[in-house]
């Protein structure tokens, strides 16, 4: 959010794009994408029966591809597709490709900064990760749960680090994956390793681990806590002070454990994606207090009103507001601030945004298939055949507004004083 | 201990004898105490001390059905030789016992809850039979294959060992190879905001790719905004729900929903699959926490169903070869399919024969439950464990039988085949891709 | 002989009532307080009109495939619970009983239509009985509780006929009468017999599931 400072913040609204149409000769065009700061807008564009190419903001670059797919725009606005060419895959941004081709690449990653980008990648049946161009020195007979710091220094991800035939039950019991780090894989061979993550300051590792059919636990950099767990989540790093935060299941019950030692009480019937605050003064997770109930606790004290589903839980810098989408029994999507649901409900709510002082929550809403920015439960006059997600300044008093009406791309910035409650 | 019954027709099971082989009584009775205590309640208790040994059930069940009545395949005897003695017994049962429980809660039941309809106290089979397979589960006692399946799960969030780069890889594969029929088809992948998230099994981007390529026919020709995920999540199967290895089934459906929410879909097709469906409708949410499905799930049954209402899917031909329908227990018995199914059917094929009986109380295809995923070993208990339904085939007179599940078409395919019954087994989106109208396409 | 039969109508029966309205109570509460907290994902889908509706269906013995798959057992199992419960409530014998212990005005049935009723129940243990003596299917699954509770049955009914034709010594009978009556009353919490007082719930949990969640009949 800090890169957004440079962006254009004066309020008012601009056409960025008179026409969306593309200029060459094409046969079709496939979904938009915005960069971040509402400048750009991309979509692959498919040339012939054999050509492909990518279209930002009304030209299509000029490197061509046999397929192209995946354009996403970094942190810092710049755009990466992952494209085809004679067989191999490689990754191209802005209109360089990199300079090596690999047997499959998928799942593009951006650091932060959006300096550094990482891919997943299959290289001649071997799997591991390339970041910047540069691929893993040792690659495994598979791999998944990927993952890229923060900073973008280092890579992870589980890997199977010991071949195993069809059926081989037994050796799957004993172990064959782990945690690889920048290609390095974890002495510790165990059956299941997900969701590695690093620390804010890319020095350590964490992943959820099972040891037996039922013993699971909580890794740092090959080392295991004391305790296993009937089950855990996903574990995250307390960008402050390193400390590391995991829901676990114990007794029956869902609670939070901090490096090793419990921290919320198990006393949930779900607890899971679990965030820090950026200041790491305060934890959330949504939680469910009861069998089918679920809601956002912050430091463990859940909010009293609850929803039958809960997702992304957004904090402000300080922890001291929160926000989470939410969907009622009618099948009707709202935002829960800090406690309270919006009034109005929508077909769709999307990612929520939260300001930095945490005043204000803002999120793309959708009802009969057009999209509008609704800020604090108002909704903004624009109308969207379709929207992006809104961001805030780094101030925090103004969001920047993107999206597609008649055929024009729009972005506006728009004081969100008067939503204040 | 050991009752005349499973003790006389043991089969050996690499997994189940490995499984065994590594246990003592004192070990079983610890975690057989800890799962019925932990994980046990109200229902269970009720089950065991009210069911009135009145052998009603029986008739429910094609095992006993096609064992000529054999008292021991009765849906009553499979708990009385597993469940009822492990709580006469404090759980202090034998290794070898404890083998028996598993051959029979894998292999002797497919939890398809036809018995439901003939006990009069409302006794869920099905459920206790679960139970046993949570003991068995616990005690490392599974069935070689459908073991491995679930390690397939835990390690890949998918059911066949599907690697990440495999999927993309295959959609993007269907799609060029569907582009020669239609030239502007897409399978959109990873579009945030579509309404429809098209959910498949893990077997179809290995063997039944032509699933796949149909349904984005379907989707394409009948203007559906779609998509499909390019990460793991995407495979909406789950064999753990089966071994009894509810973390991981709560592992893969918390994938596949986080999937769905992360996309901001509206609903979740699903393709013709009937045990995903209820893993997705009815046991991984509860698992989890969710009363219902998080984000709604739909059958693909009822999305044709909702195509040919709006007037989406049109018909080009009818199908005339005369035809029946197999009623999937996981989505008629499950989910009350069977109006929209028929509808769907008669839709394209004029000569519809029902099949007796059938709509609730159709014989269940003895595949499901994950009997067919104990592989090889087991292929004879569900073939000659289902001579009614081979019977109920053959007394149709059609050629062609419709099963709009995936475990059924497996399950049915080896009785057509050891029966003989000489049918052709298809889906309902075979005849529909065959015989709908598309508008895009070239030729 | 008197003090015998003063015992087992007055304190005994005051015994055997409370361990049958206490222990029903108990058992109710607590099977409850165990759903609550173990069958945490079963119980917030009971649901009472689709209860009703399976109860319902079941409570027609030929309305599920179930009864129809058994006629003669379905027809037998009717008769022999209708009977079951009716002939010891309105026999003029115990409304006598209540009239002169408790002062309670009872409706009756006549002693012909009580014995004739009485004599069905009879018919039905012995079909039971005998069905689960000689049929495949029940002699693999029963056990020890499924005998004491028809039996149970039996000698109650057996002994009230018995008393009520004054065969043998009559105060004798009658008091043996009054112990079965009394054990199968106390029993009914703790044993088998304990569908009696479960049953609607059992029901209506499987007719809740297969309704409201399954969008399917469970008959
Ligand atoms: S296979 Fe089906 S009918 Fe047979 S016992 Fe199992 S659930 Fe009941
Ligand atoms: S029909 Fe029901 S009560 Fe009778 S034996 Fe079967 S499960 Fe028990």
């Amino acid at each position: 959010m800090r890169l957004a400072s440079s962006w254009d913040w004066e309020p008012g609204q601009r056409v960025v794009l008179e026409s969306t149409k593309c200029s060459e000769e094409h046969e079709w065009q496939e979904e938009f994408y915005a960069s971040p700061d509402g400048e750009r807008l991309a979509c692959v564009v498919r040339l012939s029966d054999f050509e492909s190419g990518v279209w930002v903001n009304g030209e299509v670059w000029e490197s061509r591809f046999d397929r192209v797919w995946y354009p996403r725009f970094g942190p810092d606005n710049r755009l990466t597709v992952l494209a085809q060419a004679e067989m191999d895959w490689t990754v191209a941004t802005e209109d360089a490709a990199w300079e090596d081709s690999y047997t499959y690449v998928w799942g593009t990653r951006f650091s932060e900064d959006g300096a550094h980008v990482a891919v997943s990648v299959q290289q001649d049946g071997a799997y591991g990760m390339i970041v910047d161009g540069k691929i893993w020195d040792t690659l495994y007979e598979n791999a998944n749960n990927f993952t890229l710091s923060p900073d973008g220094s280092r890579s992870a991800a589980a890997v199977q680090a010991i071949p195993m035939g069809q059926a081989e039950v037994a050796k799957f019991k004993a172990g064959v994956f782990t945690v690889a780090v920048d290609g390095q894989a974890w002495d510790k061979i165990v059956m299941n390793a997900w969701t590695p993550v690093f620390s804010k300051d890319a020095r350590k590792v964490a992943a959820q681990i099972r040891l037996t059919h039922f013993d699971y636990a909580i890794a740092v950099d090959g080392g295991l806590w004391p305790d296993t767990y009937q089950m855990v989540w996903e574990p995250v790093f307390n960008p402050a002070n390193g400390q590391l935060a995991a829901p676990v299941k114990a007794g029956g019950a869902w609670g939070v454990a901090i490096d090793g030692l419990m921290a919320w009480k198990p006393r949930f019937f779900q607890c899971w994606q679990p965030v820090f605050s950026r200041n790491g003064q305060r934890l959330a997770a949504i939680v469910a207090p009861e069998y089918g109930e679920f809601t956002v606790a912050i430091d463990g004290q859940p909010w009293s009103w609850t929803y039958p589903v809960i997702d992304q839980v957004v904090l402000s810098d300080d922890g001291s507001c929160a926000a989470a989408r939410a969907k009622d029994n009618d099948e009707k999507w709202t935002i829960i601030k800090d406690g309270k649901p919006w009034e109005r409900t929508y077909d769709m709510v999307f990612s929520p945004a939260i300001s930095p002082d945490g005043a204000f929550a803002a999120a793309k809403v959708e009802k009969k298939g057009q999209h509008r920015i609704a800020v604090n439960g108002h909704e903004l006059e624009t109308v969207f055949d379709q929207a992006w997600d809104p961001v805030f300044n780094p101030e925090g008093d103004k969001i920047l507004v993107r999206g597609l009406s008649q055929g024009k791309f729009l972005r506006a910035v728009v004081p969100v004083e008067q939503y204040r409650y | 201990m050991s009752i005349p019954g499973i003790r006389d027709r043991k089969i050996e099971d690499v997994g189940l004898q490995a499984g065994v082989d590594r246990l003592t009584e004192d070990q079983i009775q610890k975690t057989i105490k800890k799962v019925l205590k932990g994980e046990t309640g109200a229902k269970l208790k009720l089950y065991a001390e009210t069911c009135m040994r009145c052998g009603l059930c029986a008739e429910g069940c094609h095992y006993y059905m096609s064992h000529d009545k054999d008292p021991s395949y009765a849906p009553v005897s499979k708990v009385r030789q597993t469940m009822w003695e492990i709580l006469r017994h404090n759980g202090k049962v034998s290794p070898e016992f404890i083998y028996g429980c598993a051959q029979i809660a894998y292999t002797e039941c497919n939890m398809c809850k036809r018995c439901a309809h003939y006990c009069p106290l409302g006794i869920d089979i099905g459920y206790i039979i679960s139970v046993v397979r949570r003991i068995c589960h616990k005690l490392g006692v599974v069935p070689l294959y459908i073991q491995d399946t679930a390690h397939s799960h835990s390690a890949t969030m998918n059911q066949m060992w599907v690697k990440d780069d495999e999927w993309p890889d295959a959609l993007q594969w269907q799609e060029d190879e569907a582009r020669d029929e239609i030239p502007n088809l897409r399978i959109p992948l990873e579009v945030e905001g579509a309404d429809i998230f098209y959910s498949v099994i893990g077997p179809e981007p290995k063997f039944r790719t032509q699933l796949i390529y149909q349904a984005a026919v379907l989707m394409n020709e009948t203007g559906q905004s779609w998509t499909m995920p390019a990460t793991p999540g995407w495979d909406n199967s789950d064999m753990a729900m089966y071994t009894g290895d509810y973390e991981v089934m709560g592992r893969i459906k918390r994938a596949h929903f986080d999937t769905a929410m992360r996309l901001k879909v509206k609903r979740i097709v699903m393709g013709e699959c009937g045990h995903a469906f209820r893993s997705i409708y009815d046991m991984g949410n509860r698992w989890l926490g969710w009363k219902m499905h998080p984000v709604r799930v739909m059958h693909a049954i009822e999305f044709y169903h909702e195509l040919l209402e709006k007037g989406q899917l049109k018909i080009a031909k009818t199908f005339d070869t005369p035809v029946t329908l197999h009623d999937p227990c996981n989505i008629i018995r499950g989910r009350g399919l069977m109006d929209q199914a028929r509808e769907v059917v008669k839709a394209f094929c004029p000569n519809f024969v029902e099949m007796t009986p059938n709509r609730e109380h159709n014989y269940c295809c003895c595949a499901g439950g994950g009997v067919i995923n104990c592989g090889p070993p087991f292929k004879n208990v569900r073939v000659e464990g289902n001579k009614v339904k081979a019977e109920q085939l053959i007394r149709t007179g059609v050629p062609v039988v419709i099963a709009p599940c995936h475990n059924c078409h497996g399950g049915l395919e080896d009785i057509i085949h050891a029966y003989k019954t000489g049918q052709e087994l298809k889906f309902l989106i075979d005849i529909i891709y065959e015989c709908m109208e598309k508008p895009d396409a070239v030729e | 002989m008197n003090a015998a039969y003063e015992f087992v109508v007055g304190p005994l029966a005051w015994i055997a009532g409370a361990i049958f309205v206490l222990g029903s109570i108990y058992r109710l509460v607590s099977m409850y307080a165990l759903a609550v907290k173990k069958d945490y994902s079963s119980l917030p889908y009971m649901d009472l009109k689709y209860s009703l509706r399976s109860i319902i269906h079941w409570l027609n013995p030929f309305g599920t495939a179930g009864w129809k798959a058994s006629p003669w057992t379905a027809a037998v199992t009717f008769i022999f619970h209708i009977c079951l419960i009716i002939t010891p409530l309105f026999l003029l014998g115990h409304a006598v009983l209540l009239e002169t212990f408790h002062g309670i005005e009872w409706p009756t049935i006549s002693d012909g239509l009580a014995d004739g009723l009485t004599m069905l129940v009879i018919a039905g243990c012995i079909f039971f009985i005998i069905r689960r003596a000689t049929v495949d299917k029940l002699k693999y699954i029963t056990s020890g509780m499924d005998w004491f509770v028809i039996f149970l049955v039996l000698a109650t009914f057996l002994t009230g006929f018995a008393a009520y034709h004054q065969w043998l010594n009559y105060q004798f009978i009658l008091i043996l009468h009054i112990l079965a009556g009394e054990a199968m009353l106390a029993s009914i919490p703790f044993t088998r017999l304990s569908h009696m007082i479960f049953w609607v719930f059992i029901r209506g949990y499987m007719g809740s599931e297969f309704g409201k969640v399954r969008h399917a009949k469970d008959w």
